[in-house]
């Protein structure tokens, strides 16, 4: 669509503007004040240049170790559920009903997990897995498998792995089907006059109509997985010891549970910037395939 | 669309996947502690609503529920009715600063709560208004105004420019042209941005929890203090469960079609 010239658009854009300010820009400006300063209390501050962020990006003090230990290990768990959930949610997607009264249904209990309160995804998980009470852990334990999360690192990942593939696998099924849908039936009865098999149609029709959306929900998931907090603190409140502590666990633990305000800030700043980092890649990825898309489709 | 070889077999498989600690859940929640601790049953035998009672009847627990709805609601109609002219201006005019504006705005939708939960505690208590809904509703902001402009500009868009063109020449003026004109045809946009802040404040707990204490605690935040406390009630924990999945279950009906949509911010 053509767009017009008009300042005064930001008449229109200027709420948003200041609300979101005012919750994102302002607070930000007290973290890179307390990432500068340390203190001894009573509201005594005293200027600690780079220091904070020194010591965070040295591996050898306590700050730096803990924070490219956490840093490690979301990286891992993102990489795991990221391999696990896309090839998944592809398959889910093509196991899709043709159509009728199951089309509703099935989409209906797939969303269903996304809409569940990450805390209660933790409970239920809890209760789930729990060798005494849960059927999963009760069953796992009857079956001569040694399966204990709060004791033992292997289960608590596994536990936070499959938590979180049953939680997101349902979003990138989703996509990858409004992908699907998206493509004509006359492709398929090209392919069908070609004597293409199922793994051509999938290579060369299904896959390629589905890179924009894959694109997304990879992004989407590796975002979210990376700022993950609530579901693993519920169930293994990042133990045992420190296996299952994950960026945004450690920094809550430094900010709210220690109250080093400097060490949090610092830690906070860098967790931004690859946050800002990521985000940058996805809005290039999401415009650009949105450009691609409609130039294709013949919309602009 | 084409499928795969025992596709039937792998949705029932996953759909079960899906459902069965779900229905665990609820089958505690329907369950006495003496029955939870002592033995494994598949179903409850003594079958027992007292946990759902407990909840109705005890007021740290339902006024759990009652902070929560409080401070979605407010965000919701915040995050909307803001978003709206912004998503306008975003879908129909280019202007200095716009491209930035709209990558700055999605960068909050992913920046981490945790980095906010101590600059928010800072910020709130100093204006006095810690420990009360509006609290959260404009902390929840940083996420969902985002979020609802990037939803929003989506469905701006479907709607043809002559639409606005005509409307002017008619003599509309700005502010009846969008309450008269577009609002009516992207209400069905409006619903699906609505339903999606509600969902995003209503499953969030660290800012929610970080900012109230007594007077606004919300539900998530309740279940979480049950659960360190001493003795785990599990048939209770179970209960409070459940009636938090039920608002997502009753609307999910209506956006069943904009699910994808609403994950992606409007861009599939």
């Amino acid at each position: 669509m053509d767009k017009t010239v008009n300042q005064k658009a930001w008449l229109l854009v200027a709420p948003v503007f200041l609300i979101v300010a005012f919750s994102a820009v302002l607070p930000l400006m007290t973290v890179v004040n307390y990432s500068v300063q340390d203190t001894f209390g009573n509201n005594q501050f005293f200027w600690n240049g780079i220091g904070w962020f020194k010591e965070l990006l040295d591996p050898s003090t306590d700050l730096g170790s803990r924070f490219f230990a956490s840093l490690w290990r979301n990286l891992f768990f993102s990489a795991v559920i990221l391999a696990i959930e896309i090839p998944l949610g592809i398959v889910v997607a093509l196991s899709m009903p043709r159509e009728g009264w199951r089309v509703a249904a099935c989409l209906v209990i797939l969303a269903l997990p996304l809409l569940i309160p990450w805390n209660v995804v933790g409970t239920i998980w809890q209760v789930f897995g729990r060798p005494d009470i849960g059927l999963l852990g009760y069953t796992l334990n009857h079956l001569g498998v040694n399966y204990n999360y709060v004791s033992n690192e292997i289960d608590a990942w596994a536990t936070i792995i499959v938590m979180d593939v049953w939680h997101w696998t349902s979003l990138v099924a989703l996509l990858c089907y409004a992908g699907l849908k998206s493509i004509p039936d006359a492709y398929y009865q090209a392919a069908q006059i070609d004597g293409a098999s199922r793994w051509a149609v999938f290579t060369a029709i299904q896959l390629p109509k589905m890179k924009r959306v894959l694109l997304i929900a990879g992004l989407l998931r590796f975002m979210d997985s990376f700022m993950i907090y609530t579901e693993p603190f519920v169930v293994t409140g990042g133990g045992p010891g420190n296996s299952t502590t994950f960026i945004s666990i450690e920094l809550v633990k430094i900010a709210l549970g220690q109250f080093d305000l400097g060490k949090a800030a610092a830690l906070s700043l860098v967790y931004n910037l690859i946050i800002l980092i990521t985000c940058w890649i996805f809005y290039t990825v999401m415009t650009n395939a949105g450009a691609d898309h409609k130039a294709r489709t013949g919309e602009a | 669309m084409q499928t795969i070889p025992g596709r039937r077999a792998i949705m029932i498989v996953f759909l079960v996947f899906l459902l069965l600690p779900i229905y665990w859940l609820v089958n505690m929640s329907f369950k006495t502690n003496g029955e939870i601790v002592s033995t494994m049953t598949l179903w409850p035998h003594q079958p027992t609503i007292a946990n759902y009672m407990r909840i109705f009847t005890d007021e740290s627990w339902y006024s759990g529920y009652i902070h929560s709805i409080k401070y979605v609601v407010i965000n919701t109609v915040i995050s909307i009715s803001f978003a709206l002219p912004a998503a306008y201006a975003f879908s129909r005019y280019r202007f200095v600063g716009d491209k930035h504006l709209f990558f700055w705005l999605l960068s909050n939708r992913m920046a981490p709560p945790a980095v906010f939960a101590l600059p928010f505690f800072n910020l709130y208590s100093a204006i006095d208004l810690f420990d009360t809904p509006w609290a959260v509703a404009l902390a929840h902001c940083l996420f969902n105004v985002p979020l609802a402009v990037w939803i929003l500009e989506g469905f701006v868009s479907s709607v043809p420019k002559e639409i606005d063109e005509t409307a002017f020449l008619d003599g509309y003026s700005f502010p009846r042209f969008f309450i008269k004109i577009l609002v009516p045809l992207i209400a069905s946009g409006i619903g699906v941005a609505a339903f999606f802040c509600f969902m995003f404040s209503w499953v969030e707990l660290l800012l929610a929890r970080t900012l109230t204490s007594v007077n606004a605690k919300p539900i998530a935040a309740v279940m979480t203090r049950t659960v360190s406390a001493a003795g785990m009630d599990w048939g209770l924990l179970s209960a409070a469960g459940v009636l938090t999945i039920i608002p997502g279950a009753l609307v999910i009906w209506f956006v069943r079609n904009y699910i994808a949509r609403g994950f992606a911010l409007g861009r599939v």
